[in-house]
């Protein structure tokens, strides 16, 4: 009786119950992971798949037509994992400096008091966001490619810049020996630059005395690198674009996959920072902006040190959210064939190699890097930016 | 003396009443908004003629011969080399209208398709019919797991002598409307328990259901459709004769059921400590904790994000194309792949974007409709 008491009292136990619950679970994952894991390899060796990396030395065969390192069909697979991942992470930090941008602006049009403007604004948010990307990327490819003219008629502006069928070509600087001067100059600028700014600003700590440093600043960062540049020699010249039989030769281009899916990102991703800065600045109490005023703040003091500073801390994470979601949407370039991660390696190199366990675990892996890093980022930026309470 | 009489009194002036005040405060109340307001104009100009050019003016509307109340209306329909190229050519809709909706399923059957289609919009009814009735959760419920049964065994046929239609012939609008709503209802259960598993105090659960949320959510959709179509079958020891639409079903569940746990996991969050408490001082053990307390305070304050969530899972059903299966985007070049409408994507695109577009804003819309009523901060 007693024993059979404490059996049941055993089997009621809250803790006994956790425990026996995590081992049926760990058991029951243990057993899918084992059934999978070994169908997999009776499938793997009845279908004669390879296995391992070994493919990734292996000659690629095929040619990309968009890279910003070397690469031949000659190169090996992992040379393709790496114009992929660097054309992966170039469409991303375009897209994100465009959505910006363009984010930035119709955020704040949508709180403009001029009717129209809002309304316009509104209406750019509604309209994009509401279309999946997907079809937003294929139709701004399908209509540059039907649009535009080819090679021979293509729009000329000032010879220098053209856009036809095959892509936008664009003069490009190329740098003689002595340019690094110019660099270190630009940077020697923001060194400085920085520097000046600490000192007038405790020097407005101090006496209350404001210096407008906006002038000094421009003249340190572009004006020393323009003097050394000219000093120098002008250590540069441009590769202009050249029609050369059916297709122009020089310059840099860009493809219109890249321009399709650029634009194509940061038109959808924009609705959703603007949204984000919108409900940021909307955030920001009424009283914040009144007691600006009655300090004597003017209004661009009120809007600069009062009403962003906390606008920023709302709109700055989701804004941050959506640049990962704009890296992970920039993979949806596998419809168009622009090659970066997932359309080049993910895609091509699959279909050739076919071992795609191996393939797309590496591509699932640098997203999930991407991924880390961006939350990385976020937690750091969240620390920094919250309310210090005392 | 004096005489006072009361004067009539004075109009405001016409630039502070009516039309010309609004226009004066709203477009033109300072050199800044001046400027705007005809830059903003001019962008109008340059883009909206065209456009209702293309799509209406100089369009093509010949639908072919139709009589309407013994009129007749109409000339012969127009082919694909008199329709002209410089504007839309609406004809062409007209006639893959079937495509677009149904993809390949056999036109025969296409009344089992419609049927759901007006089952789909009963639906929206019997939910605000039985709005007020004593047993509402229970119909609503019974419905929701009724009718899901009863449409796939509609559509896809093999029972009760009703002919079946494969699944690769399912495409179109049918597709895309199949794919997204097994996605939601599928993934929605499986949302809750990772949810709930990532709020749990027991650790193996915890971290697996983590581990799960936070890997799906960093990787792209498409690397996942890619893994279900690719590696999935090898997990299985029937190998690779696998639906082709399952295997995008399962990855669109599997994805969708992370971003719906993340929804769910903010409303349990939302709960005060003291739910909690109460509901383990009445001695309720933890299923009917969650499933009497809980869980009915956590999912109502996270419907607005659950429609949200579920909105996006809408616009990714488009990515399924890119491993083959025939939605409604996918239509758009086969149907201008057609010999006979060669070349016709603009219009194919312009009327799937503005299809689903229709279907996105109005969720949208609901959603937000939804969030003012299940928002309790006294806002209004």
């Amino acid at each position: 009786m007693k024993q059979e008491k404490s059996l049941l009292s055993f089997l009621n136990n809250n803790e006994t119950r956790a425990i026996a619950f995590q081992i049926i679970t760990l058991l029951i994952i243990a057993f899918v992971f084992y059934s999978g894991i070994s169908n997999l390899m009776f499938n793997i060796e009845a279908r004669e798949i390879h296995t391992g990396f070994a493919f990734l030395s292996n000659r690629a065969g095929f040619d990309i037509n968009e890279s910003m390192i070397a690469y031949t069909p000659e190169h090996s697979n992992l040379q393709v994992f790496y114009v992929g991942l660097i054309n992966t992470l170039v469409v991303a930090v375009v897209g994100i400096i465009c959505a910006t941008a363009i984010g930035l602006v119709i955020g704040i049009a949508r709180l403009s008091n001029n009717w129209l403007i809002s309304k316009l604004a509104g209406g750019y948010i509604e309209l994009f966001r509401n279309i999946p990307i997907l079809i937003q990327i294929l139709f701004w490819y399908n209509i540059a490619l039907l649009t535009l003219p080819s090679p021979k008629g293509s729009f000329n502006f000032f010879d220098s810049v053209f856009i036809n069928k095959r892509g936008i070509y664009v003069p490009e600087p190329i740098s003689e020996p002595g340019f690094i001067w110019v660099l270190i100059a630009f940077a020697l600028g923001i060194v400085l630059t920085i520097f000046m700014k600490r000192h007038f600003g405790q020097k407005q700590d101090k006496t209350g005395v404001h210096t407008n440093t906006l002038g000094y600043s421009i003249g340190l960062i572009f004006g020393l690198p323009l003097v050394v540049f000219f000093l120098l020699g002008s250590p540069m010249y441009f590769d202009y674009p050249a029609l050369t039989g059916f297709n122009f030769t020089g310059g840099r281009t860009f493809t219109p996959e890249f321009l399709a899916l650029a634009f194509a990102l940061s038109v959808y991703t924009a609705t959703y920072i603007a949204e984000a800065i919108r409900s940021g600045i909307e955030a920001v109490d009424k009283g914040q902006k009144e007691a600006a005023a009655a300090l004597g703040l003017t209004q661009t003091q009120s809007l600069k040190l009062v009403v962003l500073p906390q606008a920023l801390r709302v709109a700055i994470p989701p804004t941050i959210n959506q640049y990962l979601n704009l890296t992970k949407n920039s993979s949806l370039a596998t419809a168009i064939g622009y090659p970066e991660l997932m359309s080049a390696f993910g895609g091509t190199v699959l279909n050739q190699v076919g071992q795609a366990v191996e393939i797309l675990g590496m591509t699932m892996a640098v997203y999930l890097v991407i991924s880390l890093c961006i939350s990385l980022l976020l937690n750091i930026v969240n620390k920094k930016m919250s309310i210090k309470g005392r | 003396m004096a005489v006072y009489e009361q004067q009539e009194l004075r109009k405001p002036p016409i630039s502070q009443v009516g039309i010309v005040r609004w226009l004066r405060v709203n477009l033109f109340s300072s050199r800044v908004n001046i400027g705007l307001t005809l830059a903003a104009l001019y962008m109008l100009y340059i883009i909206i003629p065209p456009m209702l050019d293309w799509m209406i003016f100089s369009a093509n509307f010949n639908f072919g011969e139709f009589s309407f109340l013994g009129f007749e209306f109409g000339e012969v329909m127009a082919t694909n080399t008199n329709c002209g190229r410089t504007a839309a050519c609406w004809p062409f809709i007209y006639e893959k209208l079937d495509m677009f909706v149904y993809g390949f399923y056999p036109r025969d059957l296409v009344w089992r398709v419609n049927t759901v289609f007006a089952m789909t919009a009963m639906l929206f009814v019997i939910v605000r019919l039985v709005r007020n009735y004593k047993y509402s959760a229970k119909v609503l419920l019974t419905t929701f797991v009724v009718f899901p049964i009863v449409s796939f065994y509609l559509i896809g046929g093999g029972v009760f002598g009703l002919e079946e239609v494969k699944t690769h012939q399912w495409g179109g609008l049918t597709l895309t409307l199949v794919i997204a709503s097994v996605g939601i209802l599928v993934s929605f259960p499986i949302g809750i328990l990772l949810a709930l598993g990532r709020q749990s105090n027991l650790r193996v659960i915890n971290f697996f259901s983590t581990i799960y949320i936070e890997f799906i959510r960093a990787v792209p959709l498409i690397t996942i459709l890619f893994m279900a179509s690719f590696v999935l079958p090898l997990f299985f020891t029937g190998g690779m004769d696998f639906d082709k639409l399952l295997r995008a079903l399962i990855a669109i569940t599997l994805f969708q059921a992370a971003y719906f746990a993340e929804v769910v996991r903010g409303g349990l969050q939302a709960i005060p400590t003291g739910q909690y408490e109460a509901a383990d001082a009445i001695g309720l053990n933890y299923v009917q904790k969650n499933a009497l307390i809980i869980l009915p305070q956590a999912l109502k304050i996270s419907i607005p994000n659950l429609v949200g969530s579920s909105i996006s899972l809408f616009k990714d059903t488009t990515l399924v194309l890119i491993i083959g299966l025939m939605d409604m985007l996918a239509m758009v070049n086969m149907t201008a792949n057609d010999i006979n409408w060669l070349g016709r994507e603009t219009e194919g695109f312009v009327f799937v974007t503005m299809t689903m577009w229709i279907f996105l804003y109005s969720m949208s819309r609901y959603s937000k409709k939804l969030e003012v009523r299940f928002s309790t901060d006294h806002k209004n």
